[in-house]
């Protein structure tokens, strides 16, 4: 089936078979391997994406239910000249990442966060994040990422 | 500490990980994200039985599927192992591990245990083309229970012929039968039986696999997420039969390990075997449901643990007696693990020498077990720390009391232990002081009064946790005497280049804890050059040929201090370059931040960078001196490092629910010089979280037929952020004498401690109504029942 997809403001036509997640599609298709994938029961937030800006595991969308829709994935987060997404930034600043491998998914999920909650209590942050996953850093420098944030 | 005095004030700051960018705009590599153009994609079909006879393997509907270019049994792949895949760590001479390919032939022996595999163009078309193969099985009783293995009513491996492959004893007397004596003459004594659950590491980053074969004559390169590709590549040149040095192992960014990460598996030989056989590239990547069943879990023990003490509450003696789950077959380093913990099932206390440990481990029909973050120590600590509650409550004193009085003491450092064992540096009152001080122990003793009435439904519970991570492993010649395969030092180069930026080469294998960042600041400070003027060079073979990786805490403070020696045969070479030019004695000069003094004419000075230049032109060094300006060492650490420390958590029990509330959790640290304090932080975090997920959450269940309950992220509890509390750090500082940086590790320290500091808060919620303990994972279900068999059952 044919589809087209904006991604990151780049438009995307291309053949996928029904079957093929949206998070495949991305990584294998598009060759956009910033998305991770660390599971397959949609526990883990990992392959979190924006769809029509809002927070999406890429895993539990086909990538035929994507057609039309415009997608930003974590390497659309920076800006074109490289600077950091107030987001990443504070993740940096936080040490909010360890291996780096829920990152991508943590970053978009916390940006959908904030965009719905903008001034969002500890608990209500661990709250939002509880779609993701990370084995590193206990959430502690996580969550104060979000916070600062939000603060700045 | 014995810093050499050219220090820029480099270390000890919170310096930002230069890691990070790469990983948060996604531009890192993980192996799966590498574009290797041709490659087939593996799949393993894998045993759904626990235990079954393997009767025949039909490949031929599988091989006739869209996209498939070959299918193996593992009868097909017999030929292409010079070797069984490898356990390093033969614990006695007469242990028993049965054959183990990476391929089943005969028979499975856990779900999960690889029986075929296809290869094929796309990673789609390989996992459909396994459903296709057709395998008859004779199904075989499994043994999941370890008591049950122990008495050998049902042998799993007939080769071998009983379910027991070692049993280990560490037993140290002054005279014999002196630990008999001392519990005969105890004032008090506990006798505790706790089961430390099977766990999944579940590192976020599944495990992949990328075998290349280059162009011309036969040279391999393995990609693989791993934490150790200097030892995958010995072991796999051992176990297919090639020769090492036409093997390249590369371990890109790689998420998390954790342990798991920390072995030779069955599909990274699988993907080099096949690679060699087809000419093409390999690859594969694991589900997380695969994985779940083919990564190796990590704790499964019995433990059974007596104290005796004296009438002040005093150790006067320890047994210990275990039963160690091995799984299915022996890992890389599986029957170790437990012998890691049995120096420390005396904790941080004084005991004389009146100790008494023995482990049997057993085979059952369930994933290998391994090493998991901690290996063996965090299971020692929950033991001793659980127990101490229990003498406590014996006795009738408060835990913290009755661990200050049995403490080390801080004046008997360097402290040689009752196994002989030297510990480097402790001061546990005064980390136990500042984790009282910070959660407020004495307040909430006093809330507890008012709380923890009659009939009160929400009870507060304070828990407490003093540890020791024997870590750092280690050295070599202590490895030996416990017959473990390799050495235990680490290699480190370092290298000025023409222009003055600095290349270190190291054998360290990180894989998220910021090795790049940290010894940066190591050259950084020894060197007198900004972090932003070091290259970290690692996890490839080819760049960084010598190395024994990174696991057990050993990175900072066996590879870090290797990077800081080899730092100083540098200055040392320099040295006499700058002299030469200077014309003095290398004896009269002085390097501080990045420049060559004589001593007393500040005037005649050269800085490193010139000397740089002149070490690579070569025009004018001294007679006999090699141009360029590098240095090689391999670092033997003299001992282990013994960071220490002490953990509370405070918990709120719901006993209506069974809910467990975590209020508060102090982390008290000690890890010597802290080379990068944001760092240190991060680990105790992530540590403190793993362990709490051990107490709380987390178990690998697995039924009477050898099922794994658990084998999905939806039935494993992994636990998210809004399951733990936030975590309070503080730190002690008390330097290590045997290495020249102080440092000692931490990257298990929190996984360590918190266990037992969160199952003791539960208890003692708990404990006005009786309840003396609580299995793990203390779910609410769980915490209810024991709640409910205390009460006698009336509730
Ligand atoms: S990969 Fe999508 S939720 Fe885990
Ligand atoms: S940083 Fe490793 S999983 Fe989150």
């Amino acid at each position: 089936m044919e589809i087209t997809v904006t991604i990151n403001g780049k438009s995307h036509t291309a053949d996928v078979e029904p079957r093929t997640l949206l998070v495949q599609f991305i990584r294998e298709q598009v060759g956009l391997t910033g998305t991770n994938i660390g599971c397959d029961t949609s526990s883990c937030g990992a392959c979190s994406v924006h769809v029509d800006g809002e927070a999406a595991k890429s895993c539990t969308l086909l990538a035929v239910q994507a057609d039309g829709c415009s997608i930003t994935t974590i390497e659309g987060m920076a800006a074109a000249d490289g600077t950091l997404h107030p987001m990443q930034q504070a993740f940096m600043e936080n040490h909010g990442l360890q291996c780096g491998y829920c990152t991508p998914g943590m970053v978009m999920a916390a940006t959908s966060l904030l965009a719905e909650n903008p001034n969002p209590t500890e608990e209500e942050v661990r709250i939002g994040l509880e779609g993701n996953l990370c084995r590193c850093t206990g959430y502690h420098n996580i969550v104060q990422s979000v916070l600062a944030c939000a603060k700045s | 500490m014995t810093m050499t005095d050219n220090t820029t004030g480099v270390l000890g700051q919170r310096l930002l990980r230069r890691e990070d960018p790469a990983l948060l705009t996604g531009e890192a590599r993980y192996t799966s994200d590498l574009p290797i153009p041709g490659a087939l994609h593996l799949a393993v079909l894998r045993s759904p039985y626990a235990r079954a006879r393997i009767v025949s393997v039909d490949t031929s509907a599988a091989a006739a599927m869209p996209g498939v270019t070959a299918v193996f049994s593992g009868a097909d792949l017999a030929e292409a192992w010079a070797g069984p895949m490898p356990c390093a760590w033969p614990v006695t001479e007469d242990m028993k591990s049965p054959t183990h390919y990476p391929l089943a032939v005969g028979q499975a022996n856990y779900v999960g245990d690889g029986v075929a595999c296809v290869l094929a163009t796309s990673a789609t078309a390989a996992r459909d083309a396994i459903d296709a193969i057709d395998v008859e099985y004779e199904p075989l009783e499994a043994v999941i229970d370890l008591e049950d293995a122990l008495s050998d009513r049902v042998v799993i491996h007939d080769e071998i012929g009983t379910n027991r492959s070692y049993t280990w004893d560490l037993k140290i007397e002054e005279s014999e039968g002196q630990v008999d004596q001392a519990f005969a003459d105890a004032a008090y004594s506990v006798k505790e039986r706790y089961i430390q659950q099977r766990l999944i590491p579940a590192a976020m980053e599944p495990r992949a696999v990328a075998a290349i074969p280059q162009p011309f004559g036969g040279d391999m390169t393995l990609y693989s997420a791993t934490q150790v590709p200097h030892i995958l590549k010995v072991m796999t040149a051992l176990t297919l039969g090639i020769p090492e040095h036409q093997l390249r192992v590369v371990a890109p960014a790689v998420g998390g390990g954790f342990g798991s990460k920390l072995n030779v598996y069955a599909e990274e030989l699988l993907c080099v075997a096949l690679a060699k056989r087809t000419g093409s590239p390999v690859r594969w990547t694991e589900t997380r449901s695969e994985g779940n069943q083919a990564t190796i879990h990590g704790r499964g023990q019995i433990q059974d643990i007596e104290l005796a003490a004296d009438s002040d509450g005093r150790l006067t003696a320890v047994r210990v007696r275990l039963i160690g789950d091995m799984g299915a077959y022996l890992q890389l380093v599986t029957p170790g693990v437990p012998l890691l913990g049995a120096f420390l099932y005396a904790g941080v206390y004084e005991l004389p020498k009146a100790y008494d440990f023995s482990c049997t481990s057993v085979f059952t029909n369930m994933t290998p077990t391994d090493a998991y973050r901690g290996a063996g120590r965090p299971e020692a600590t929950y033991a001793i720390e659980r127990a101490m509650d229990s003498l406590a409550a014996e006795i009738g004193i408060d835990p913290l009391e009755l661990r200050r009085r049995n403490f080390i003491p801080t004046a008997s450092y360097p402290y040689e232990a009752m196994t002989g064992l030297v510990y480097d540096s402790g001061d546990h009152d005064r980390a136990a002081t500042l984790a009282a001080d910070m959660i407020d122990y004495a307040g909430v003793r006093a809330r507890q009064q008012t709380q923890n009435v009659p009939g009160a439904t929400k009870r507060l519970g304070i828990g407490v946790s003093t540890y020791f991570e024997m870590c750092g492993l280690a050295p070599s010649r202590v490895l030996a005497s416990l017959n473990y395969g390799a050495g235990g030092w680490e290699a480190a180069t370092v290298r000025v280049l023409p222009t003055n930026k600095i290349q270190v080469v190291t054998g360290t294998a990180p894989h998220g804890q910021g090795h790049e960042t940290a010894w940066s600041m190591i050259v950084a400070e020894k060197m007198g050059v900004s972090p932003d003027d070091v290259d970290v060079l690692h996890s490839d073979t080819a760049i960084a040929p010598l190395g024994l990786d990174t696991y057990g805490s050993r990175s900072l403070s066996v590879g870090g201090v290797a990077i800081a020696i080899a730092c100083d045969k540098v200055i040392d070479k320099a040295k006499q370059i700058a002299a030469h030019q200077l014309e003095a004695n290398p004896d009269d000069l002085e390097f501080s931040g990045g420049e060559f003094r004589v001593a007393g004419s500040p005037d005649r000075a050269m800085p490193l960078a010139a000397v740089a230049f002149e070490a690579f032109t070569a025009h004018n060094l001294p007679d006999g001196l090699e141009p360029n300006l590098e240095a090689h060492t391999t670092y033997d650490p003299p001992n282990f490092s013994w960071p220490f420390g002490t953990h509370m958590c405070l918990v709120e029990v719901d006993t209506e629910t069974g809910q467990v509330d975590v209020l508060k959790y102090v982390a008290v640290d000690d890890c010597g010089n802290q080379v990068n304090p944001l760092i240190v932080d991060g680990q105790v975090h992530g540590g403190v979280v793993q362990g709490l997920a051990q107490a709380l959450y987390e178990e690998a269940v697995y039924d009477s037929d050898g099922n794994l309950q658990t084998s999905t992220l939806a039935e494993y509890l992994v636990p998210a952020a809004s399951d733990v509390p936030a975590i309070e750090t503080g730190h002690t500082v008390t330097p290590s004498p045997t290495n020249q940086l102080g440092v000692k590790g931490i990257g298990e320290a929190g996984t360590i401690a918190s266990t037992p500091a969160v199952i003791n808060a539960v208890v003692d919620a708990l404990s006005g109504l009786g309840v003396r303990d609580v299995p793990m994972p203390a779910s609410p279900n769980t915490v209810w029942r024991a709640i409910n068999e205390a009460q006698g059952g009336q509730q």
